[in-house]
This record gives C-alpha cells, structure tokens and sequence, in this order.
C-alpha cells in the first residue's frame, strides 16, 4: 500500500463571513496525479494556497510530506514545487538566468545545479537555446519551462494550478506526457483543471463546488457512481428545439448540448427511447436519427452534481 | 567572475551559506533585470547628476553683484569717497547714477536697479561741521530677502566709512581713534559663507532617499503586479532573504552615486570630507537602510507601481526638500511643524552628514540622531510587517 503523501482534514478557509473552502477532506498517495475540479470561484486555488502553507486556514490541517500546514508550514515549502495560473517567471530574464535565479532560491549549486539545468533544458526542449528572453518563447514551451523550474529542486510534491490554461491542445498533450513521468518518477502531482478530458488522465479525482467536496473518485468510479440516471444521446435535426421541447417534459431532468448532439438525464429511469422519438417525431415534427443510452461523461457527472449541490451565495 | 569565487566561498558553510546563496540568488538576478531596463538605469544614474547641477549652480543664496543707482545730489570729494567705499567690493554694481528724482522712480519701477541710494546736497558742510547726515537708501523690497541682505551691507559699508571718517578728524585733532569694543566674527567650517558648500551635504542625501526609496519600492511591487511574487513565497525563501537580496543592488548603486556625487561636488564646487571618510561610508549605510524601510513600507501599502511610484516620490522628494532642514532651518519653523519634520530620515542624516563633511567630528556629535534612525527603522519595518499580514490574509 502506498503511503499517503498529502492527508487533508477538515480544512475551512473563511474570509469574513465568506466560505472559500468548507471542511474539506481528503487524501492523495505517493506518486499519484490527483486532479481537482472545480469552477472558477470553487475554492480550488484556495485550498492549494494552504497546502503551499501561503495562507493560513482558519480551522483544520493537513499533512503535506509529512508536516501540517497549520505548525509547520515554512517544512512543508521545502518538500513541495507549485506552479501558479500566472507564468511565474520572469519575462525580462533568459532562460538561463531564470533557471539560475531559482535554482539559488533553492540552494542548488555545482555539480547538482549543472545537472538539473540540463534537466530542464531538456524538458522544456530548450538546450542550445539558454540565451533566449523567456518572454519570446511560445506559449507551450514557456509553460513546460515553468514546470521543469518548479520542480527544479526535485520535491516529493508538486502543485499545479491550471498549468495548461490558454495553451494549445498538442502542448497540452506534451505537458501531460510530463506529469505521467513525474509520477511515474514517484513524485505525486496534484492538479487543478477546468479541461474535464485532463481529468481522464488522473488516478483520482474530486470534485469541489461552492467550498464543498461534492464528488471524490477516479474517472470510472465517478461516471458510475454518481449518476444512477439514465442518460440518452440524442442526434436530431434541430437541436435547439429538440432541447427546449425535452427540457419541458418533467420525466427529463438536466439537458446539455454537446455540438451536434444533445445529452439528456431522465429523472424516470422507466423511460425509453420511444418515448424521446415520441415527443421528438410524432408530436413536433423533429427528424430523430439516433438515440443512444450512454456512460456519462465526466461532464455530465459534475453538470449533474452542481446542479444539485446548493449554491453559495457571493460575498 | 567575482561573484563566482564570492559564491563559491558562500556556499561552503550552511546555513549561513544557504542563507547567503539565496539572498544572492535574488540580488544577481534583480541586477539582471535592472541592467534590462533601461528607463530606470537612466533615471537612477542621470537624475543625480542633473540635481546635483540645477542645485550646485542655479540655487544660490550668495547675493552679489546687486544692480544700484546713485543719485549723488552734492558730487564733491566726500561723497566720492564714500561712493567709491561701496563700490569697491563685489555686492553693489553700478549702473547709472541719476541726476533727478524722476529718474528714481523709473529705475526702481522698472527694476533697472534693485537699490537708489540719493546722497544730500550738504553731505559735506553737515559732516565737516560735526552734524548728523542721513543718507538714503531705496531698497526694492519685492524679494525681502535680498532687501534684508543690501540694507546690511550698507549698514557694514557705511560703519566702515564713519569709523574711517572718525579716525581722520580725530587725526586731524591730535587724538587717536579708540575703539571700545572690535567685533571680528569669524566664521568656521564655511569662512566664505558659501551656499554651495551648505547645499552639498543636503544634496547627497536626498539624491540618496529618492534613489534608494523609489527603486525598492517599485522593484516589490513589479513582482506583485506580475504575479512572480507567488513563486517566491512558495518557495522556503524567507522575508528577510527576499528584503535582503532586493534591496542589496540598490544600496550598492546608491553608495555608488553616493560616491560620484562627493567627486562631482569636490570638482565643481570645491567641496571637501572634513571629517572621516570611513565614518561617512558606516553612517551613509545605516541612513540608506532606514531609506529602503521606507521603500519596504510603501511597496506593502501599494498595488501597482503607478501608486508605488507617486507615493515613492511624494514621501521621498518632497520632506527632504521642505523639512529637513535641507534649505529652511528647522529651529525657525513653528513647534507643531518641528515634530512633524521626524517623519523624514533625512533630518537626521543630514545632521550627521553636515557633522562630517563640514565640520569634521567624529561620533560624540551625532549618536543620537543614528539612534533616531534605527529607531525610524524599526517603526517603519514593524508597520509594515503588520499591514502585510493583514492584506495577505484577505485573499
């Protein structure tokens, strides 16, 4: 059995009489990639900021390589790497000098610093080019490079908070590529992510929404778990309208547009496609041309389970 | 280079040695940055030279070569004499002397002259016959300062002239002038009563404050704005560390100008370090310290570096300017605005500095206005530990 890397206990963060985080728990193994999603304004990037022991909690604590972020949180920042949502480096230095600047900050020298800097050259596939201006670089790259430097000082743990927002599907692919060889490495790496095919590729998972945990799991246990519903596929000619006229039905309960097709979740598991041809063909005149009972997609499970948690009011 | 082998020595004994590879870590690489930016190098160095100039030659309160009219109503030997007795320094000009009293008007009015003196018609029958004379003096007194000035060196002028006068009739008598009381002021550390000499000490620390205040505070607040301070504060990286390292270029470029500006001044107006060189360097060190609290405390209050910036040289520019006693003496100032003058740490240091520079002494002067400083210090650091406490713990 793995040992646990990051333990979570009721962490709550209050900012006045605001809630960001609400007794979350949880716990993440060695080695693991644990993806956290959330909306924007979820509690995500706050609970990280008290796991990177930069913002005290207002009860709870949790373990990080092994010291509380409550006691002892300038230990915890030694045994972890973070990468915040705004590229952290700086863009008016070189790729070297940046790679220098936070080596020092960690006390990497000699031998072990020349080592790494190649190591990070390489990850972000940057050797030979040391002397370019880091705000020249391509967006994909510059991500990669903040990554390599994150992890410079080879923590146990890494927090990456949205690593891959704005950037292009292939360098979020590449990226991706580098967070399965951290963990196959044996550092565990915890996620933040809007992009619900990312969470595909993590071993757990969970779900937060108003400072609430709502769902934990890996993909599997989440698509099955939590929506005992029926869910359809339903391909049509006019999808808008096929939509708005399932919608009023009181035996469909959520319905989302997926491109071409629409994904409806029945509130009556006793319901059949021919009761979608139905309402859709007979009554209003719809060409149908498919309709499919699916697994839901993660989508799905965390429209589902949004919906249904209560939502928090803003400050 | 040098900073290898310094780098090399450091990292030898932990945790010292951690400590001081950290703190240079940061220092190397704001020099990098500022060597980048390019605007900020300009105003760093040029803006020395340039005050140092504007002040040094424009800023004068030496008031020489006074413009006068004469309008000497009786022209004999005598009042030659004494015309003469004034003329004959550097203060008073001549640039006409007027035959009529209209003439005053116009002179005076379209300040052709800033001083008619009208010398009577029986100057010498009065003064042979051993009587009072008056002799007028119309000063224009729309700059009370210079008025205040020429009405004194008539008054020296014209005492010289008596005494001289006194001593001829006396002679004349068979007596000898006696002289109950001789006044022989001698003014030391300035003999000239140069204005340049007097601004010099008070132009270096200011140069200092602006410099060290502004760049401190807006090299914080850039990583705050751009986000990079996140990095910075997950890493094991301590307050002290990051203060240490961003303010250590700073210090060095500023005792650099510092250095320059004791050059230029001893070049340009021939002004010298009286006291000890090493002492000046010690207290030049603590007042820039006491200087990059302020910064700290302005880049904790501040969000953007506009704010950062205007507040930088409001608090820095302005007191050094009005209340440090940089050019108002601050015993003549009222009470209440005495008290409010500690605000700056400029008042203390330029106390200091005029100790060493001017007057040459040594500690025994000036240790309690290196106490007021630490102690300026300390409350700066201290609020400022608590408002950034405070902020972080919003969002």
């Amino acid at each position: 059995m793995k040992m646990n890397s990051i333990k979570v206990n009721n962490l709550t963060k209050r900012f006045g009489s605001f809630t960001a985080v609400d007794n979350v728990s949880f716990s993440v193994k060695q080695g693991e990639i644990f993806g956290f999603l959330g909306a924007n304004g979820a509690g995500k990037s706050t609970t990280i900021r008290m796991l990177t022991g930069i913002l005290e909690p207002t009860s709870g604590d949790a373990l990080v390589g092994g010291f509380s972020i409550m006691k002892e949180p300038d230990k915890v920042k030694t045994q972890i790497g973070y990468m915040s949502q705004k590229f952290s480096l700086y863009n008016d230095l070189t790729v070297e000098e940046n790679i220098r600047f936070f080596a020092g900050v960690y006390g990497l020298t000699g031998k072990k610093y020349e080592e790494r800097k190649k190591w990070v050259l390489k990850v972000a596939n940057l050797e030979g080019k040391e002397k370019l201006l880091t705000g020249s670089l391509p967006g994909g790259i510059k991500q990669r490079l903040a990554l390599g430097t994150a992890v410079i000082h080879e923590p146990k743990i890494v927090f990456l908070d949205e690593p891959t927002s704005g950037v292009d599907p292939v360098s979020r692919r590449n990226f991706w590529d580098l967070i399965h060889d951290l963990s196959a490495e044996g550092t565990t790496v915890l996620v933040t992510t809007h992009y619900l095919d990312e969470a595909e590729f993590c071993n757990d998972i969970i779900l937060i929404n108003a400072g609430r945990l709502i769902a934990q799991g890996n993909a599997l246990e989440l698509k099955t778990t939590y929506i005992k519903n029926t869910i359809l596929e339903i391909e049509s000619d006019r999808v808008v309208d096929s939509m708005s006229i399932l919608e009023k039905e009181d035996w469909v309960g959520e319905t989302s547009i997926f491109g071409n097709y629409i994904h409806i979740i029945l509130n009556d598991n006793t319901k059949t496609e021919a009761n979608v041809r139905d309402i859709l063909t007979n009554k209003n005149s719809i060409i149908v041309h498919r309709v499919d009972k699916i697994v839901p997609t993660l989508e799905d499970v965390f429209i589902h389970l949004i919906e249904k948690s209560p939502s928090q009011t803003l400050p | 280079m040098i900073r290898k082998i310094f780098s090399k020595a450091v990292s030898f004994s932990s945790p010292l040695g951690r400590m001081g590879g950290a703190v240079l870590a940061i220092a190397k690489k704001e020099f990098r940055q500022l060597k980048r930016d390019k605007r900020l190098m300009f105003v760093i160095f040029f803006f020395p030279v340039m005050l140092l100039v504007m002040f040094g030659y424009a800023v004068n309160f030496d008031v020489k070569h006074v413009k006068i009219a004469i309008y000497d109503q009786e022209k004999s030997s005598l009042s030659r004499d004494y015309i003469n007795s004034l003329l004959h320094s550097e203060y008073f000009d001549l640039v006409d002397m007027i035959s009529s009293e209209k003439e005053i008007n116009k002179y005076l009015d379209e300040k052709l002259v800033q001083c008619v003196i009208v010398i009577p018609i029986d100057l010498s029958e009065k003064l042979h016959s051993n009587r009072e004379v008056k002799i007028q003096y119309l000063i224009d007194g729309v700059d009370g300062n210079t008025a205040n000035i020429i009405s004194n060196y008539a008054n020296l002028a014209t005492l010289t002239f008596n005494q001289k006068f006194t001593g001829e009739i006396l002679a004349v008598k068979g007596m000898k002038q006696y002289e109950p009381i001789k006044l022989d002021p001698q003014f030391w550390f300035n003999p000239e009563l140069k204005t340049s000499k007097f601004l010099v000490p008070g132009l270096i620390a200011m140069i200092l404050i602006v410099t060290a205040v502004i760049s401190v505070a807006l090299s914080l607040v850039r990583e705050k704005e751009r986000g990079t301070i996140e990095q910075i504060n997950v890493s094991p990286l301590s307050s002290l560390e990051l203060i240490l390292g961003k303010t250590l270029p700073f210090v060095l470029i500023a005792l650099i100008n510092a250095g320059f500006i004791l050059i230029a001044s001893y070049f340009l107006f021939g002004s010298e370090v009286r006291g000890s060189l090493l002492l000046l360097f010690l207290t030049t060190l603590i007042f820039l310290i006491a200087s990059t609290s302020l910064g700290i405390f302005i880049s904790v209050v501040s969000d953007t570096q506009q704010v950062a910036f205007t507040l930088a040289t409001f608090i820095s520019l302005l007191p050094s300017l009005i209340l440090s006693g940089f050019i108002f003496p601050i015993d003549s100032m009222p009470y209440l605005v005495q008290i409010i003058t500690n605000v700056t740490p400029v008042k203390f240091f330029l106390k200091i500095l005029r100790a060493i520079m001017l007057r040459g002494v040594g500690i025994e002067a000036f240790w309690d206005q290196l106490i007021y400083l630490g102690i300026f210090t300390t409350v700066l650091i201290v609020l400022g530990t608590i408002i950034y406490k405070k902020k972080s713990q919003i969002v």
